[in-house]
């Protein structure tokens, strides 16, 4: 062995403990992850876990079961200078509200100008987290119309609509709103099959002209029942409101808030000390009134002010809680409301069973393919196909490592990749091996025919190599997750291929040859 | 020693003609396909909408199903049983924009078939925004991929071969396309994917016979040209075939044992596969060797 040898050896020693080095976070990741699920006594501590987990392989959200969140900030209807940091200021809200809501490793990152990707791993409970995303959580402090009001007000819309209704549906032959109404008072309680009815008058062209510009009619929470009749509270309410949820300190869920359903759930709230104030103010100046906790532009309950109220307390009951969905209240009345609203626009989800079937089924695939390239190799190339199935199966560690190393993420159709990397890695080898054959028929001998047999192919494995890289290249710059998964272990699965298959295995035909033995060639 | 395809002497040049036949009709077929249809049936990926993938505590029959589902109410559902083990589920494609079918599809079927569940494994929505986006973006990573290539291999190659490879490369992608057509499978994210790395593949066969006609050129200037790339080809057909061999081993793997969700990614491999082989000595030889004849007569040389 020569010095040139020597160094070569050592250069690929050298690269295979740093690619161990890199792998066996993993290794102990995942051994003992399953233990983890298992049941069984993980001999590691939490905090080596998480260690551990942070250098292993990210599996993807295809993989692992979780949810894949786009965001889109509706800023419609902010003006320039609000919209500016609208998507950032989202984040932050979205940020505490998925933390508390307690999710392992979120990721919240911002694409492009109005967006926001949120990745929820190992995440079971989707309906859930979609509503605690959605939510905007505006909550306002809004005074109800007093009932002589209120009356005037459906009478202005009453008489409006007696002439400009657009009576196109049949159903439709009352025109007048009041019609409509079960009972009012300081709000009108319209049944659940007079609501089509209602709400198609209420979107009759200029009807908002008619409302007077300082009020507003808004409606309560959905099946509220009156008098044994379910239906929807319509209430007119100033449109200004006198306090907004900014002045919330804290919010919790509790049971029993409201006297008169002892056994429901809602959401009790304290204010600030200066919220605490203004809260006082407000309900010491409106005694009699009624004043209406409205929450995303739905009135919650509208409790009568009996007293003034120093201790700055207030709750959100009524509608159909439940203590999960109390919670889940309180922890985004807690964080605040969103800037502007949000809209899902992409959303993929896939459950934890499902995630592991993949994993199953990808490495079942990979394996068979692998089996059977293996036994091709070995039948036709023998000793040689050996050194090129050596070689290969160093390629795939070698991709593994680097996905470990940059924190890659690996995904199905990364799995998918990475089999193919055993298709294709095994390639180049067969453009070399063919090659010393044709070149042992011209009577070549062995040592030149190799010698041959590399030089020659090594152009064109780097040509194809190449080609499929660039479109690699050019998929990862346009694809999602899964596909960028894809792309990235075909870049790199390429690049280890021209190492493992083109260096590593001249050396150990170099090796071979320098030891004598140089009139036959297993190949 | 084993070995196969050794030493043959097949005039592949001499019939290039019904191969040129083959290729336009598999083209021409595909194409017409395509207009017929308005293109290729695409995924939610690329028009909007949602897959959901149920599974029910025992396998139901799929009209039995797809009756419990247009009960529901739900017009133009596609409603997919999945085959062999997984039997027990369905892929469920919507077309609009519906945000939260599950609950009243669990609901359908638990009354239909009082005492089964449902469970969701998998949803994927797309707003038409976003899929419309998504298609722009496939459609340039598609051309941008095909565009590096051609540089690439027109850098490095002569014109006639580089032409040659990069008609192959539209061929193949092109072909892969039509049979994923014909059998009515979607193209979606990871078809792409497939498609592009068809791309990069195809043209890996077609890149070994040319390194050996520019290798041998000197030794075979005294041939015909239809002669040479003959032989150019017969040289290069054990390693030509036994590159994709292998690479077909592994996708082979991959579609039968992958799962459904890389089934149609891993049929788009094998077709691509095969179609790279027999493109790199049909299209991309034969279309190289007819532009060299073409290319000789204008400079007045009568080589065939």
């Amino acid at each position: 062995m020569n010095r040139t040898d020597q160094w070569k050896l050592a250069s690929v020693l050298l690269v295979t403990v740093i690619a161990v080095w890199y792998l066996l976070p993993s290794y102990q990741f995942y051994a003992n992850y399953y233990d983890r699920t298992t049941q069984q006594l993980a001999s590691v501590s939490p905090e080596k876990l998480a260690d551990l987990r942070k250098k292993a392989i990210h599996l993807g959200l295809d993989l692992q079961g979780g949810m894949h969140l786009v965001l889109e900030v509706d800023r419609s209807k902010m003006n320039a200078a609000e919209g500016k940091d609208a998507v950032d200021r989202a984040m932050e809200v979205l940020r505490q509200r998925i933390d508390q809501f307690g999710v392992a490793e979120p990721l919240i990152q911002k694409e492009g100008e109005d967006r926001i990707v949120i990745q929820l791993p190992g995440l079971t409970e989707r309906k859930r987290a979609l509503d605690l995303i959605g939510k905007t959580a505006l909550l306002e402090f809004k005074l109800v119309r007093t009932a002589e009001e209120t009356r005037s007000v459906f009478d202005k819309l009453d008489g409006y609509l007696a002439t400009h209704a657009t009576a196109t549906d049949t159903a439709l032959r009352r025109t007048a709103l009041s019609s409509h109404v079960l009972s009012m008072d300081f709000a009108a309680f319209v049944r659940s099959e007079d609501l089509p009815a209602v709400q198609q008058l209420l979107a009759t062209p200029g009807l908002d002209s008619i409302i007077p510009g300082d009020a507003q009619l808004l409606w309560g929470n959905p099946d509220e029942a009156s008098q044994g009749v379910t239906g929807r509270y319509l209430y007119v309410v100033k449109r200004e409101p006198e306090m907004q949820g900014g002045s919330i300190a804290t919010a919790n869920a509790q049971i029993g808030l409201e006297s008169t359903n002892p056994g429901s759930w809602g959401v009790s709230m304290k204010m600030t000390p200066s919220g605490r104030i203004d809260f006082a103010r407000i309900t010491g100046a409106n005694i009699g009134r009624n004043l209406a906790i409205v929450l995303d532009g739905v009135i919650s309950s509208a409790p009568t002010i009996r007293d003034r109220i120093p201790s700055g307390d207030a709750s959100i009951t009524g509608g159909s809680f439940n203590i999960e969905t109390a919670r889940d209240l309180a922890i985004v009345l807690r964080a605040g409301a969103l800037p502007a609203p949000v809209h899902v626009v992409e959303e993929r989800s896939v459950g934890p069973s499902l995630g592991s079937d993949s994993i199953q089924d990808g490495l079942m695939a990979g394996v068979i393919g692998t089996i059977l390239v293996v036994v091709f190799m070995l039948v036709y190339y023998q000793l040689s196909g050996l050194i090129a199935v050596v070689a290969m199966v160093l390629n795939i560690f070698y991709l593994l490592a680097c996905l470990a190393g940059l924190g890659a993420t690996l995904t199905l159709p990364g799995i998918a990749g990475i089999v193919l990397t055993v298709g294709m890695s095994v390639d180049a080898n067969v453009l070399i091996f063919e090659r010393i054959r044709e070149e042992l028929r011209n009577q070549k001998s062995v040592r030149q025919a190799v010698q041959l047999g590399y030089d020659r192919a090594f152009r064109t494995i780097f040509d194809a190599n190449m080609t499929t890289i660039i479109s690699s290249v050019f998929l990862f710059q346009f694809g999602t997750g899964p596909i960028k998964g894809f792309a990235i272990t075909m870049i790199i699965g390429l690049i280890a291929n021209l190492f493992t298959a083109v260096f590593l295995t001249r050396m150990v035909f170099d090796f071979m040859l320098s030891r004598g033995k140089t009139e036959t060639l297993s190949i | 020693m084993l070995q196969m395809l050794i030493g043959t002497n097949i005039p592949f040049m001499q019939n290039r003609r019904y191969a040129y036949l083959l290729s336009a009709v598999m083209v021409v077929a595909t194409a017409t396909w395509l207009i017929m249809h308005g293109g290729p049936l695409l995924s939610v990926d690329f028009t909007g909408g949602s897959v959901l993938q149920i599974r029910t505590s025992r396998v139901l029959a799929a009209d039995e199903v797809r009756r419990a589902i247009d009960a529901a109410g739900f017009r133009g559902v596609e409603l997919q049983q999945m085959t062999g083990q997984n039997r027990d589920e369905f892929l469920l494609r919507f077309r609009t924009d519906n945000q939260e079918p599950f609950p009243i599809i669990q609901q359908a079927l638990s009354t239909r078939f009082p005492g089964v569940t449902s469970e969701l494994r998998r949803q994927e929505t797309v707003g038409p925004k976003v899929g419309n986006e998504l298609r722009h973006k496939a459609i340039w990573a598609v051309l941008w991929s095909l565009g590096g290539i051609l540089l690439y291999v027109g850098i490095r190659y002569e014109f006639k071969f580089a032409f040659g490879a990069v008609v192959s490369l539209f061929h193949d992608v092109f072909v892969v396309l039509g049979f994923l057509c014909f059998t009515g499978r979607e193209v979606s994210l990871t078809v792409v994917a497939a498609l592009l790395t068809i791309a990069g593949y195809s043209i890996n066969d077609t890149i070994v016979v040319f390194d050996r006609i520019r290798e041998r050129s000197k030794a075979l200037r005294k041939e015909k040209h239809s002669r040479a790339m003959d032989i150019a080809v017969n040289e290069t057909l054990s390693r030509t075939v036994i590159t994709a061999l292998t690479v077909f081993l592994a996708a082979l793997g991959l579609f039968i044992w992958g799962g459904e969700v890389l089934r149609d990614f891993s049929f788009a491999m094998l077709i691509g596969v095969c179609f790279g082989t027999y493109s790199s000595v049909y299209v991309a030889s034969a279309l190289a060797l007819d532009i060299w004849i073409q290319l000789d007569r204008r400079k007045g040389i009568q080589a065939e």
